[in-house]
């Protein structure tokens, strides 16, 4: 084959690849300038080590299956405290947005609750929980059940009510109504919630390991920062910006999938 | 009322009303139980909207398969009137029936919006004009023929906000003739469309009714829509059929004939006159 002939596929194989490359290039500027800055010394190593240093760091907890232990029980005290608390916001915010009578009842009571700020109440959730996984799991679960039952239910509130009546004329029964009407309408407003939810989440478990904890990321910084190994405090801080990176990511490849049909997403 | 009323071709006739029996005589001419449509007699309906009265009695025969258009100024109540025949609204007093025993897929609704269902492909948003027998087996087929009646079935995969205005009233006119309805309301389907695709959809409804066979009611604010369209047309004023008029030119009727402009002219003025604007139109 010619070089003609090949070049304009190789071009063209190549772009979505760049495409990918491009939201990371800012990040990777950031850590080259920060490289520089510490080993040219402009940077005293005792304010902020250099990533070498960090990813060091990284590299013997890894070895010593520390890192992996640590990730894997934060991981999971996130994913069941998102789960309980995702769920019960999410039923709370259907019940309330399909019955008028739920709404009366239950939804000035959650208002009151939800403009409590929920780290606030450590020292009492301590108290009630002690310092076990439960105690944790509750917290996660209350910060993250406002974002979903706000955005569940203003999803649901805010279905276009002529698609309702179409419904009902052409012989939907109210289940047919809820899966084929309802629910996909409330959907672009509930991932709101659940990315915003994710991002609580991901704090709360942060403040809450850090109070009273015997393993998880957070319990790994507070150790570092009391024998002042600042280098794996940046490096908690990283692998903290890096899962709630990949928490977005996963929440929008699936918002990709379901909202396939959404104007926005039409190429 | 129907004498101030000039008719200039001799084809268009008033109506007495309410005479059921005349009004049946002077329908189509094929009897009624030879027609797939639903025929619909109203009696004293009366609707009111909190303190506003909108219908103050009507009395409408139509026979099966008739093709009548409603029209009026905002607000007469002709959309009001249309609910009610669909079942949208509750009648306040009187009564509306369809002579024999109506299912609920006998009666379709068209809007002025498409009204579709962003999140489900063309394909599915006909399959809910089937009704109970979306689960048959056979529903997929059954869709996929209305969507080839009404010129779109290429466009049965795709997203419905990929379609142009047009094409979406389109598939919405698919779904309301995939149950093979007896009777099709239709409020201001063409409203929002541009003139030439409004043209094209007129064709294409009365195209649908001659196969098919369904009484139509056509609620329009377009006088010239409702002569080339309809068999009878029905001007609705202050909550009353102010004038119930025959349409007697044959089909297929062409635009801009004198007979038929004749006519739109003298309805439009009609309208404009009774509120007490100027004459010449």
């Amino acid at each position: 084959m010619s070089l003609v002939e090949i070049l304009p596929r190789v071009r063209k194989w190549r772009l979505p690849r760049a495409d990918g490359f491009i939201p990371w290039i800012v990040p990777l500027a950031i850590i080259l300038i920060w490289q520089v800055a510490c080993v040219s010394g402009f940077v005293p190593p005792r304010v902020l080590p250099a990533p070498s240093d960090v990813a060091l760091a990284g590299w013997k907890l890894a070895r010593s299956g520390e890192l992996e232990r640590n990730i894997w029980v934060s991981f999971w005290r996130a994913s069941i405290g998102f789960i309980i608390g995702g769920g019960i916001g999410f039923a709370f915010g259907l019940a309330n947005g399909l019955s008028q009578l739920s709404s009366k009842l239950t939804d000035t009571t959650l208002q009151m609750v939800r403009n409590i700020p929920h780290l606030a109440l450590i020292p009492l959730v301590i108290l009630w929980f002690g310092i076990d996984e439960s105690a944790k799991l509750f917290l996660v679960a209350l910060g993250v059940f406002f974002p979903i039952y706000l955005n569940t239910l203003h999803g649901i509130r805010t279905v276009d009510p002529q698609l309702i009546e179409m419904g009902r004329i052409y012989g939907m029964s109210d289940g047919e109504l809820f899966r084929r009407v309802i629910f996909p309408g409330a959907l672009p407003s509930i991932f709101v919630g659940i990315r915003f939810a994710l991002g609580i989440m991901w704090l709360t478990l942060i403040v809450a390991e850090t109070i009273a904890a015997s393993s998880g990321l957070g319990y790994m910084a507070m150790q570092a920062r009391e024998f002042m190994l600042i280098d794996v405090v940046v490096l908690s801080i990283l692998i903290y910006a890096l899962l709630g990176k990949l928490a977005d990511s996963a929440s929008r490849a699936l918002e990709r999938l379901t909202l396939s049909w959404h104007p926005a997403f039409q190429k | 009322m129907q004498e101030a009323l000039r008719f200039l071709t001799p084809g268009a006739e008033p109506v007495e009303s309410p005479d059921f029996l005349e009004q049946a005589r002077l329908a189509r001419g094929a009897p009624e139980a030879a027609s797939r449509g639903l025929p619909l007699t109203i009696r004293g309906l009366r609707k009111s909207f909190g303190d506003n009265e909108v219908l103050r009695g009507i009395d409408l025969h139509i026979p099966a398969g008739q093709f009548v258009a409603i029209v009026g100024r905002s607000g007469c109540g002709k959309s009001t009137l249309l609910r009610l025949v669909a079942g949208l609204e509750a009648i306040d007093a009187g009564s509306l029936g369809f002579g024999e025993a109506a299912r609920p897929e006998d009666v379709r609704v068209m809007f002025q919006e498409p009204r579709l269902l962003p999140w489900a492909r063309v394909k599915s948003n006909v399959e809910v004009g089937l009704g109970r027998a979306r689960k048959l087996p056979d529903a997929q087929l059954r869709a996929e023929s209305a969507l080839a009646e009404v010129g779109l079935a290429d466009k049965r995969d795709q997203w419905p906000a990929v379609l142009s205005g047009g094409q979406k009233q389109r598939v919405a006119l698919a779904r309301a003739l995939v149950s093979r309805p007896r009777l099709l309301a239709f409020d201001e389907p063409l409203g929002a469309l541009d003139a030439l695709t409004r043209i094209s959809m007129q064709r294409l409804l009365e195209q649908v009714w001659r196969d098919q066979g369904f009484t139509a009611i056509l609620v329009t604010h377009d006088v010239s829509e409702a002569v080339a369209l309809a068999d009878r047309v029905l001007v609705i004023e202050d909550g009353r059929i102010a004038h119930d008029i025959h349409v007697d030119i044959a089909r297929p009727r062409r635009r801009g004939s004198a007979d038929l402009a004749a006519l739109e002219g003298s309805i439009l003025r009609e309208l404009l006159q009774s509120a007490g604007e100027p004459l010449e139109v």
